[in-house]
This record gives C-alpha cells, structure tokens and sequence, in this order.
C-alpha cells in the first residue's frame, strides 16, 4: 500500500500520448507521462545536467532526456544510458479516477528519516 | 612453366593469373585482350549505362598491377592463330609469340539470331566497354531504343537506356522475361515494374528485320508490327568464343570441353571462362569462373588436385531496381513448390523441395534469405526438421546467427570471390574494422554490392572495433535502411509513425527513428500526413530550440538578413518585456533573443508579429546575403533580392538535416556561400550554383552543381538540388556528406541535367510540400494541444497541507 498524498493534478486528455507534461506541486517538480493510457511519473530532473525529461522522447519504458540524450527508465526511474550510471530519480504513483489524474506525493519524512505516522 | 601466354583479358583469365602468381611469382607472362582496355568487370556495364558507374570505377586491375607483377600486356590485339606444333600463337597484327603454356580466356561473343538487317548503323550488342560508351553516345530523350531479348542482359540494357531518357521498347521471344530464370509468377512481378517504369515489353514476338537504308529506323515483328527504332540492342544470348580452340585442334562441343581439373584434351594448353565447358555446361555467370579460376591456377602450376565439380547455376542481381535471385531447378515438376507472395510489397518466393532437399529458388523483391538457400543447395541438407521455417525463419535476436550458419568456404562476394575465411582472416589479421578498409583490403563488396550487407554483419560479429561507415539501419526498433523504408512508406500508403512502427516496428520506436520517420512521412506525403508531435524532438514540438537550463532560444525570421527599425523597436521591446537573458546577432545574419520560459513563448512570437526562423528544427534555416548590387561597387548581381526571393521560397520546409544558404553579389565571397549547403556566386552576367558547402563540424568548400545566366535559373536549379537532397538523403545526413556519398557527377545528372519529365517531378513535389507548409509560430495563437506550451495545474494541492 502507497503511503502519502494523492494530489490532482488534471484530465488525461491534458498529456497527450506518448508525450510528457510538468506539473509543480509543493517543491516537486514532476514529469507525468501518457503512455497510451496508463499514466507514470517522474521527478522532472535529468540526474546528468537537471534537464526537463517531460520534453523528452518516450521510447517503450524510458524516456530520453532532451539535452544530452540520457536514458531514465519509466518504471524505476533509474539510468539506462550512459550505461553503468548508477543514478536515478524519483518517481512516483499516478492514478486515474472519475477521469482525473492524480499524483502521490511521499509523506512528509521526519528528522529520523523515517516516514510519519 | 616459364613462358605463359594468355588470350582474353577478361575476368576469368586475370582471376586465373592472379591465383597463379601467388603459386608462381616469377612466372614470365603475356597477356593478349582484343579490347583496348585493361581488365574491368563486365558485370557492371549495366551500371555504366544506367550512369551509376563511370569506366573507371569498373576496372579491375589498372595498368599498373601488370606492370607490378611484370606481365607483358598487348591490348588491341586479337590471337588469330595457334600451332600446338611449334607452340605459337599469331595475331591479327601479325606478330608471332612463343609459349610454353597457353591459356584461352577467350570468353563468349553475341549471339545474333538470323535477323535481316543487323548490319546497319545503329544495331549494337551490349557486351564490352566500347559498346557501352557507344550506346551512352547515342541515348538520350527522344531517342527510340528496341531491346531485342528479354533476358537478364536485355533487361539490364533496357533500363539504362530508360534511365538515359529513351523509350525503350523490349522485344522477347517467349512468354515471360527472362524465363531461365524466373517461373510465371515470378516474371510477373518484374514485368509489372517494367511497365512502371514506362519500359514497353512485347511478348511472343519474334524480330524478323531491322528497317531503313543505312542507318537503322526501325524493326519489323513477324506479328506484322513496325517499331520505330533509333537504336537497336541485340541481347538474345552469347556463344562461347572457340575459333582459336579449333584451331588448336582441342576437343570442342558447344565450348571448349575440358575435366574437372580444368585440363583440355592438349596437355599444354588450358582454358576458363565462359568459352568453355564442363560436364556439358557452359557457364555464362562470373561465380562459376571465379571456381573454375582457382582450379586450374592450381593445375596449371603443378598443384594438381583441387577439382571443379561444377556450380548450382545461381544469380543473384539487381533489374530495374528489382533484387532478383534465382538457383537451381525451380520447375515444379517432381518438386513440392512452396511459395509466398505480396503484391503491394513487390515480393515473390517461391522454393522447390524434392525428397525433403531444396533443389531451387526464386525470390524477387527480397533476396535477404539467399545464402541460406544457396547452402542448402549446395550441402543438399534435409530440411525436414525445418520444413516449418523454409521462407521465414524463426525469429532470432542474434545478430550474428545469419553469418555464424555460414561455412568458411562459403563465397560471400560472388563478384571478387572472397570467402567467409578469407573475410576474417582479413579482421583479425590485418586489423580490417570498417566496411572501406575491408573494401581495400580484400575487394569484397566492390563489384555489384549486393553482399554489403552480409560484410558489414560479418564485421559486426568479428571485428572486435567493428564501426559503421555509414549508418544504413535507422535502428533496431524498424529494421530497415532508409531507402527501404521509404518505399515501404510509399507503397504501403503510410501516413503516420505509430502505424509504421506497430507494422514494420516494435510498436513504440525510439528517439532516433522517430524523428526520422516523422521527416520522411512529411517529405513523401508533401506534407499531407498525420504528423504526431510525441515523435518529434522537443523543439520541434513548441518551434524553439531548448537550452541548457531548459528555457529556449527564440529567432525569428529575417530574410537575407534585412530588417527594419520599426522590427528591431519591436524585438528590442520583446527582449525587456520578457527579460530575455541575452540578446545576440547569430552567424546567419539574425538576432536570437535567448532564455524565454516555454509558457511565454505563444506571447513572445504575438508580440514580435514575425514568421518562425526556424532556427530550431532540420529544415530550412536563413539564406545570408551580401548588399551586392544595391550599394556595392563590386557587386555584379543584386545578390539580396535573389537571396530574399530564395528564403521565401524553400523557408517553412522540413530536410534531412539543417540546410543553410547564401547568395553573394561578386566572387569576393562576402557571404561565404561557398560554405553554404546552397549557395549562389554573382558573376558578370551570371550565376554559379553551389552546393554541399560546410563551415561547421566538417569545413568543406562547395561543388559547383551550374552555371546559369538569370536568377530565375539560379533559383530552380536550387530548387532541384534541395528537393534532390530532401528526398534522398539519409535522415540526419548533411548537404555535404550526401554529396560526397553520391557524387557530384550523380547529383548533376539527377538535377539539372535530369529529362524535363524529372526534373519537372522534383520541382511540382517541392511546390506541393511548399503549398502546405505553414509558419510554425501561428500555433502561438491556435495551439495544438491545450497544454503544448502549459504546466499542468495541481487542482487540490492543499491537500497535502493537511
């Protein structure tokens, strides 16, 4: 189970297919993603040199980042290319409900590190 | 074996002399060709007709390889006379010459079918150099052309004659081209082409005269029908050469007989090629010889063993721009035909199986699979385990399957003889990494080409630094190289990348092959073609061109680089209003406003009231331009006027790359059109077009394509060129690699040189595209999408206040 804040964040007709969309929500620039349906979301910060992945090209699970051509898988957010990067970005659950698209945000971490009750 | 003498100077005798110097360097050697030029590849004269190839480029071995090796080389002479006595041969210049061995490499001559009237002027054979260069001669637009024969030489003589701007008309004997070759069906699909092409083909009909007084006017069909004939191209077969043979007083049938060690009834006398003939076959394809070459090299230089046990008759060629393999026995009878078609694709295969063993081939359209017929043929595997996957084989994701099936021995360039083992010996070796290194080392793929392919999946599986000349594939999402893909596009009436990619694709492509097909589509269909933006790269999905921090550089059109004051109020307004960071005079006579927010930029272009400069995207960038006449005293032509009437005219079009031009009043070159992708040089009463220019990553100075003398010339003959390049060009291919790639000589006769009819193609599908073309920065004001240039809009982001 997601622990957090779902935050609406739009219609589906709002990101076209196959392309990205950014949304501000709070300090978390997000990068939402239409694949055809299904909906993903990443932070919005290539991890090379902070580019904008939602304007890169999807390929079928990454996305590539327009100014250098790094590769972010959609799923896990991490580096596909350059091979052998171990960086990643954070992503995030999306959901589709009532024909609005929402976004779930980490609840907020406490000075321990550990998540809030 | 001290003195040898050979007759023929052709490919099978040069192959057999290259094989026996490696046995025996210092072996004294003369060398008779009744042709006067040194040994080229006959294969490719068709190139050289069809203006693909020029006579130098098919030479084989240049003079100085017989000087090198110390060969005596007598060209212009024809042998006339031997005396297996004495040991001489005798020349039509009467020359007489000793030998110890003598090889007869005298090839096949023309066969004419008893015709009235062949010895007019005008009636030609398509067999040597000289006829070729004759026949080039002697095309052109207008000129009527008959094809006597309809196969493999008469239809390879037909569509060089097309390309050279006659109209040919083919006249064959049977009831399908090249019947040896192709069953019905398979004829079927190249007759189709044919016609497409606008060739005439007449069937069942047999050419019973050539008409006119002199010269040739016309033929006379024994259906009763004249063709008017300017030039007439007699293709009806070829019949070894075996007059010197004869003499010789050599066992001779249809050609010189000779045994499996290549030996002729005259233990001192040998011969290879097309003029003779083994276990009742003479062969008229140049693999056979090339088997045949290493033979008897071995026999002749006291290597007797290797034996020849014959060739599975095969070829593998281009007609008409149709790849064409054909093997074996084909005939259905006593054989299991198992067959595949598809019409709108062009493709045809059919295989004939006979106790479980393949025994023949056709494929027209796609001749990818046929080294693996070719083995099978020649190994007679049974094929029962895989009588399922016979036409397709099962999917696999190695790359290097294909090659790794291949034996050692088997032959991949069928042209030069080079086999898989003498390929990988020459990668690991001698360090071959790239396709032109392999080239120059071994000389595969240097003939017909049909084998890159397979060389290059050959470097790929072995060359440890293996590198891709050129890039041919787009990627691993469509498997196909751009011209492929292009007539896929074409033919199968595609008009959207997703519907290409979830065809011939893996449904969801990548960012190198989605841009790509998103150009192609746009430049096939002029422009009237589903574009999806999600295939576009970012700039061309808002019109400007990202920066480092995300924000975008925006330059709005300037044509030829003049602009007014009420225009620069504008911009300078702009550049505060929006605190654009940087305001900059650009390299192409324009001023870039940098560091614009996405979502300001619909206000921006309002505000600016200017066309999209287009700095942003492959296309059509700026046409630079000096004062020229209007206020220099050194121009010669008003070189801004030309230059803005350029801009206007190709401005808003997308190309395989940037193209960037320029026009310049005087030859002092102000505005470095010379190092343009177009340029325009002023001269006295005139205009030089150049083009394939560079002054970028690669500094090149540009070829010139012509000289015209108006500025509405100059326009159109850049015009020609740019929709030339526009369609094809390899997506990301710039001006001046693409001419290098094809050769200025190539692109001259494909633009301005071209027939009316082709050049009037090229101009009428630039005007389309033209006329649908749209300022890109109107999306300002009635965007595509809602949110195209929009951050979406937390709609309850209190929430997480809570």
């Amino acid at each position: 189970m997601t622990t957090g804040h779902w935050i609406k964040i739009g219609h589906p007709e709002d990101v076209p297919p196959r392309e990205g969309r950014v949304v501000d929500v709070v300090g978390h620039e997000i990068a939402v993603f239409n694949l055809g349906g299904r909906f993903v979301a990443l932070a919005n910060r290539c991890p090379h040199r902070g580019g904008p992945l939602a304007d890169g090209i999807l390929t079928a699970t990454a996305v590539v980042c327009p100014l250098h051509g790094w590769k972010v898988d959609l799923r896990q957010g991490c580096v596909e290319r350059p091979a052998g990067e171990a960086a990643c970005v954070e992503t995030y659950p999306v959901r589709v409900d009532d024909d609005t698209i929402a976004v779930c945000l980490p609840a907020r971490r406490t000075a321990a590190g550990g998540e809030a009750a | 074996m001290t003195r040898l003498v050979v007759v023929g100077n052709g490919m099978a005798g040069m192959a057999c002399v290259e094989h026996i110097l490696t046995y025996q360097p210092d072996v004294a050697i003369t060398v008779f060709g009744d042709e006067t030029h040194t040994n080229y590849n006959r294969i490719l004269l068709s190139s050289v007709l069809a203006g693909e190839k020029a006579d130098d480029d098919i030479v084989l071995n240049p003079l100085d390889w017989y000087r090198r090796h110390g060969i005596r080389l007598c060209l212009g002479v024809r042998i006339v006379d031997v005396d297996p006595v004495r040991k001489t041969v005798t020349g039509d210049d009467a020359s007489v010459t000793p030998y110890d061995t003598l090889l007869i490499a005298t090839g096949s001559k023309a066969w004419f079918p008893p015709i009235q009237g062949l010895d007019k002027d005008g009636v030609f054979a398509f067999r040597t150099l000289d006829d070729t260069r004759e026949l080039l001669r002697r095309s052109g637009p207008g000129v009527k052309a008959v094809v006597i024969g309809g196969g493999l030489l008469g239809l390879e003589a037909a569509r060089g004659l097309q390309v050279q701007g006659c109209d040919v008309t083919v006249v064959h004997l049977m009831d399908r081209l090249m019947e040896r070759q192709l069953d019905a069906d398979g004829a079927s699909y190249l007759h189709g082409t044919m016609e497409d092409l606008g060739i005439d083909v007449l069937l069942g009909r047999t050419t019973i005269a050539v008409l006119g007084d002199e010269r040739a006017e016309g033929v006379a069909l024994s259906d009763g029908t004249c063709l008017p004939a300017d030039l007439v191209v007699v293709a009806a077969g070829i019949r070894p050469n075996v007059d010197l043979a004869v003499k010789a007083e050599l066992t001779v049938n249809r050609g010189i007989v000779v045994n499996d060690h290549m030996e002729t009834s005259d233990p001192d006398i040998f011969a290879v090629g097309e003029c003779v003939e083994h276990r009742g076959v003479c062969y008229g394809l140049v693999a056979p010889l090339f088997e045949q070459a290493k033979v008897l090299a071995a026999t002749m230089t006291g290597h007797r063993g290797p034996a020849y046990a014959g060739t599975v008759a095969a070829s593998k060629l281009k007609i008409v721009g149709v790849d064409v393999f054909s093997a074996g026995d084909w005939s259905e009878q006593n054989a299991e035909p198992v067959r595949f078609e598809d019409r709108a694709l062009g493709i045809y295969k059919k295989l004939t199986v006979r106790d479980g063993k393949l025994v023949g081939a056709i494929l027209v359209g796609d001749t990818s699979d046929s080294h693996r017929y070719m083995d099978w043929l020649r190994t007679g595997a049974d094929l029962t385990p895989q009588r399922r996957h016979l036409l397709f084989p099962p999917p696999v994701a190695d790359a290097g399957h294909d090659v790794a099936e291949m034996a050692e021995s088997t032959t991949v360039c069928g042209c030069v003889g080079v086999t898989k083992g003498a390929i990988i010996h020459a990668i690991h070796d001698r360090g071959v990494s790239t396709l032109s290194q392999l080239k120059e080392c071994t000389r595969a793929s240097t003939g017909c080409g049909s084998c890159t392919k397979l060389c290059q999946d050959l470097l790929r599986a072995v060359a440890p630094a293996f590198e891709e000349d050129a890039k041919r594939v787009i990627c691993g999402c469509v498997p196909f190289d751009e011209q492929a893909l292009r007539e896929i596009l074409r033919s199968q009436k595609l008009k959207s990348v997703q519907e290409v990619l979830e065809i011939y694709g893996n449904g969801t492509g990548c960012e190198i092959c989605k841009p790509a097909l998103s150009y192609m589509l746009d430049m096939l269909w002029c422009g009237d073609h589903d574009e999806d933006r999600s295939a576009r790269f970012i700039n061309d999905r808002v019109h400007a061109n990202i920066q480092n921090d995300g924000t975008f550089s925006v330059i709005p059109r300037m044509r030829g680089g003049v602009t007014t004051p009420a225009e620069l109020r504008r911009i300078a307004d702009v550049a505060e209003k929006y605190a654009v960071r940087m305001v900059k005079v650009t390299g192409s006579q324009r001023i870039d406003l940098l560091g614009v927010k996405k979502e300001d930029l619909p206000h921006v272009w309002a505000d600016l009231g200017m066309p999209s400069g287009q700095a942003y995207t492959k296309g059509v960038r700026m046409v630079k331009t000096c004062v020229g006449t209007e206020f220099c005293r050194f121009g010669t032509q008003d070189s801004t006027a030309a230059g803005i009437e350029m801009e206007r005219r190709f401005e808003q079009l997308f190309t395989p790359h940037k193209v960037k031009m320029a026009t310049v009043g005087c030859p002092r070159n102000c505005a470095e059109a010379t190092v343009k992708d177009i340029g325009l040089v002023g001269q006295e009463g005139g205009w030089q077009v150049v083009v394939g220019g560079a002054a970028g990553k690669s500094v090149r100075k540009a070829d010139l394509l012509t000289t015209v003398e108006t500025t509405e010339a100059a326009l159109e003959a850049s015009a020609l060129f740019f929709q030339y390049y526009r369609e094809h060009a390899n997506y990301l291919e710039r001006t001046y690699d693409f001419v290098e790639r094809i050769g200025i000589e190539k692109v001259r006769k494909d633009t301005v040189y071209a027939t009316e009819a082709v050049r009037h193609g090229l101009l009428d599908r630039l005007r389309k595209s033209k006329a649908r073309s749209t300022d890109a920065w109107q999306e300002g004001r009635t965007p595509r999408h809602r949110t195209q240039f929009l951050k979406l809009r937390p709609v309850d982001a209190h929430e997480v206040q809570a």
